[in-house]
């Protein structure tokens, strides 16, 4: 297929660990009998729809029944809009530090040799299998100012944890974790270091070497990444909520607000915010499942 | 989002022994600060767990355990996560299939779909599910605050866990081993069994592990579902929040401790998987 | 001496992977390693180029002292099997890259680029994407890739391995009239003794961790140090319990002087313009010899299967007494 790849995009070159393959269109033996493929069809699509489809088109619906000036009303409630901006602040700082130590340590786990590093691999999945109210409560364990391992000692130096930002930004980094390493680890590995032999052979060193050569070839897993752990940040519900307080206006977040508007029977704030929130989610799935088909084809 | 999952076949065993470097200066350096703030972050809050839990004793972590509320608990909670992975492995199998084998109108959306529990965040699919089984559900039945909404909801959020992890396997699996097949004269429904089902085996293995883990650890989607109710449908993490609430942190350890234990024997159980994957895959 | 080897020992785990290698490769030379895969070859080229170190020896190069030398400070071309293309940049890019690494100014890299996309025939192509290259284009954007930092080696690792065997065999033309027209010297890897045999002025034969032999291409043939050398550098058949080529053996179909072995041709199979017998011998324990004759020969004594012939060693025949193997 000469003509493809004389017009293939240059994205479409990077090689990807996602072996997602389109299937070939399939004819003959290999195809089910007309009745299996629509019982198929139907079961699963009818489950996908009454399960996720149907309620979450619900969710906008209610929340734009009382018109789009109402929901920008509540919105721009002076708690509403603090919850906002407190996810946002904690979500930046979240994604960046999941950024910087998911890239050092997926370069570190594919590139070098180190004991323990099995281990390791195997405890950086641990927080995609554990409940967030365990994860809050192992940080309050440790961070509380009252009897917490080290929380006393950092507060005597005025520096609080738990029910303050530090804490809720440490929950939401804990839940977040794994998802850059999880992008970017594949993607290396399937890469190789040919390209980076190539370049040192060449004379470059070694920050010329990530900048040039390696950052370019990881770096749609490294935007999935952090459009994961966006999406995964803004959404962080439980392990915030108990190293959070849960104080309305001040270390409330937005998912916490959906919760106390609900329970205080301000089913329009609920509804407005949590649309909100559903819409943010989508948008990242939509445009991770844009710029994924890109880097498929390789 | 391949957020889950465990690599499809062939990815790990990419790795080149050569050319992988030990240790040098700079990179030894980053190792130490990364580890010091995985350990900052992850390793000490989770062994301050285990050590809370430990300090009850064993007669006091027994006496937590089996008081009847958190018995309760824990029951619903291991009961409903099971039938959810059960639910998933068919279900998740059968999208799988469709969403590989099947080519239709609107399969993309599907698709995306799968996805959505995974992007909500918690609290939001508690109110979707809210709006469509609630107190005013245009289909007319109410199961807020019963067993079934926990069902429902953790049904929900394990979605994606099996169809993500058995689509790339039933991607990559070659065609002409099933035609190999047909042609030693299996009948279709015989090829399904004996020949793709076990090379879907451990992914599905994989994908319901995954989503077991996730059902027994759900917290957000059940807070304004299940109303949280003692004895009837309060489950493990809300019975957590509960403890330490009431500032009984050694309580909350105790049932944190076997949650954290099943997630640790869930993630190794997965890694052997995978292992076992990548070297089928050679 | 250009390259001087001395003394090397590299292990992976507890795998040998070079066992006490010494060589000298000389300037302006173009010299094969080869060798079956896992013999150590790729390794020794990878410690001459600084991507793997040496458990212990040294490496010189140009009477540079460069053990210790990272890869960017030896001033080494590499070519890798697999073209390592950076697949982001351009054609031109790649050439480029070392020239920017280098700080050289914007013209004059410009000006090399040009010169060796000439050089390599890719002149039309720098501005694609390696992707829109075939494997023989892409490998010699490598090589131009590599060459254009003006290297004071160029170390191939089996270059032409990833490619169809007519590309392969193109290139290979290609690369040794590239080596005669620019004089770097170049050392590049391969498990294909055709290809050393074609294209190298030198070979190193190596396997197991260790050099078997040193030589010319018609030393190595002619004289092969050990079995291994012969066998591995064409086909081979015991005749007395000698190893002789195919081709080196004589046939007639009555006894002529008395020296020859009495058989019967038990399988005929033409090739193209030769014929391949298998003889099997009168003499019991003697195992059937693979015979190689010219379809002029097979025509002109009435060669066929079954017929009874008498076969001895030509007197060109390098017989290597397998013993010598054990000496080597």
């Amino acid at each position: 297929m000469a003509t493809d790849t004389l017009t293939a995009d240059p994205s479409e070159a990077a090689p990807s660990a996602k072996r997602r393959r389109k299937a070939p269109p399939r004819s003959g033996y290999t195809r089910e009998p007309a009745g299996v493929r629509w019982a198929l069809r139907v079961i699963t699509i009818g489950y996908v729809v009454m399960l996720v489809a149907w309620p979450t088109y619900l969710v906008f619906q209610r929340a734009l029944e009382p018109g789009l000036g109402a929901v920008f009303d509540s919105l721009r409630e002076p708690e509403v809009g603090h919850a906002i901006y407190l996810t946002l602040y904690i979500t930046f700082f979240a994604v960046i530090i999941n950024l910087v130590f998911g890239l050092t340590i997926s370069l570190l786990l594919v590139r070098y040799d180190f004991p323990g590093k099995r281990v390791l691999s195997v405890l950086l999945d641990i927080p995609l299998s554990i409940s967030p109210v365990v994860v809050g409560l192992a940080l309050v364990l440790v961070y509380n100012g009252r009897d917490g391992w080290l929380g006393p000692s950092l507060e005597d130096a005025g520096f609080q944890v738990i029910f303050a930002s530090p804490g809720m930004i440490m929950a939401t980094v804990f839940v977040a974790l794994p998802l850059v390493i999880r992008e970017v680890v594949p993607v290396l590995e399937e890469i190789g270091d040919d390209q980076e032999q190539a370049a040192r052979s060449l004379g470059a060193n070694w920050g010329q070497t990530f900048r040039r050569v390696t950052l370019p070839g990881i770096k749609w897993a490294v935007v999935y990444g952090v459009v994961l752990s966006l999406a995964r940040s803004i959404g962080e519900f439980g392990a915030v909520k108990i190293v959070s307080g849960n104080i309305a206006g001040q270390t409330m977040t937005a998912s916490q607000q959906v919760e106390d508007a609900y329970q205080n029977f301000q089913q329009g704030t609920a509804y407005a915010l949590a649309a909100l929130l559903a819409f943010i989610a989508m948008a990242c799935l939509v445009v991770v499942s844009f710029l994924r088909p890109k880097d498929d084809q390789s | 989002m391949a957020a889950v999952g465990i690599a499809a076949p062939g990815s790990s065993r990419k790795r080149r022994a050569r050319g992988r470097r030990s240790l040098s200066a700079g990179s030894g350096l980053a190792l130490g600060a990364t580890m010091i703030w995985f350990s900052l972050l992850v390793l000490i809050p989770l062994a301050a767990v285990l050590i809370s839990a430990a300090d009850l004793g064993v007669g006091g972590f027994w006496d937590v355990v089996t008081q009847p509320q958190t018995l309760a608990a824990l029951r619903l909670t291991v009961v409903e996560s099971l039938g959810v992975t059960v639910l998933n492995i068919v279900m998740g199998t059968a999208l799988a299939w469709v969403l590989v084998r099947d080519r239709f109108w609107g399969k993309r959306l599907v698709d995306v779909v799968i996805d959505v529990p995974f992007a909500l965040p918690t609290i939001v699919a508690g109110l979707v599910l809210l709006s469509l089984y609630g107190p005013s559900s245009p289909l007319g039945l109410n199961i807020a605050n019963t067993r079934i909404a926990v069902f429902l909801a953790l049904a929900f959020v394990t979605l994606p866990f099996v169809v993500r992890t058995v689509q790339p396997v039933l991607e990559s699996l070659e065609r002409d081993v099933e035609e190999a097949a047909a042609s030693l004269g299996a009948s279709r429904l015989m090829t399904f069994r004996r020949v793709i089902l076990p090379s879907l085996v451990p992914a599905i293995v994989a994908g319901a592990a995954l989503a077991f883990a996730r059902a027994i650890s759900e917290y957000g989607s059940l807070v304004l579902l299940s109303g949280n109710l003692q004895y009837r449908t309060e489950v493990a993490s809300v019975r957590i929040y509960g403890f330490n609430q009431d500032g009984n942190r050694a309580s909350a350890s105790a049932i944190a401790a076997i949650l954290l234990v099943v997630a640790l024997l869930v993630i190794v159980a997965l890694d052997v998987i995978q292992r076992r994957l990548a070297r089928r895959g050679d | 001496m250009s390259i001087n080897v001395s003394g090397v020992n590299k292990k992976f785990d507890d795998f040998v992977a070079l066992d006490n290698v010494s060589v000298d490769l000389p300037t302006g030379q173009l010299t094969a390693l080869l060798g079956p895969s896992g013999g150590g070859k790729s390794t020794l080229l990878r410690i001459i180029a600084g991507l793997e170190d040496a458990d212990s020896g040294t490496v010189t190069i140009e009477g540079n002292e460069a053990t210790h030398l990272p890869p960017q400070k030896r001033n080494v071309g590499f070519v890798f099997q697999h073209y390592a293309a950076f697949k982001h940049m351009s054609v031109a890019k790649n050439v480029a890259f070392g020239l920017e690494i280098r700080k050289r100014s914007k013209a004059d890299t410009q000006k090399r680029v040009a010169e060796l996309l000439e050089l390599v025939h890719l002149s039309q192509f720098g501005h694609r994407l390696p992707s829109q290259l075939s494997g023989g284009q892409r490998q010699r954007m490598a090589l131009a890739r590599a060459l254009a930092v003006e290297p004071t080696v160029l170390l191939l690792d089996e270059p032409f391995g990833a490619l169809d065997a007519k590309v392969r065999k193109e290139l290979r033309d290609w690369l040794r009239r590239l080596h005669d027209e620019v004089h770097v010297t170049t050392v590049f890897v391969t498990h294909d003794q055709e290809e050393a045999l074609e294209v190298a002025d030198e070979i190193v034969v190596i396997n197991e961790g260790r050099i078997e032999q040193i030589g010319t291409p018609d030393e190595l043939y002619d004289q092969p140090a050990s079995d291994f050398v012969m066998s591995f550098l064409g086909p081979v058949t015991t005749l007395d319990g000698k190893l002789v080529r195919p081709h080196d053996i004589d046939v007639h179909t009555r006894p002529e002087d008395g020296t020859g072995k009495k058989g019967r041709i038990s399988r005929l199979l033409r090739v193209g313009f030769e014929v391949r017998l298998t003889v099997s011998l009168e003499e019991v324990g003697h195992p059937d010899v693979e015979v190689t004759v010219t379809r002029a020969n097979q025509r002109h004594l009435g060669l066929e299967e079954g017929l009874p012939v008498w076969i001895s060693a030509t007197n060109e025949a390098a017989l290597e007494p397998s013993v010598q193997a054990a000496q080597a």
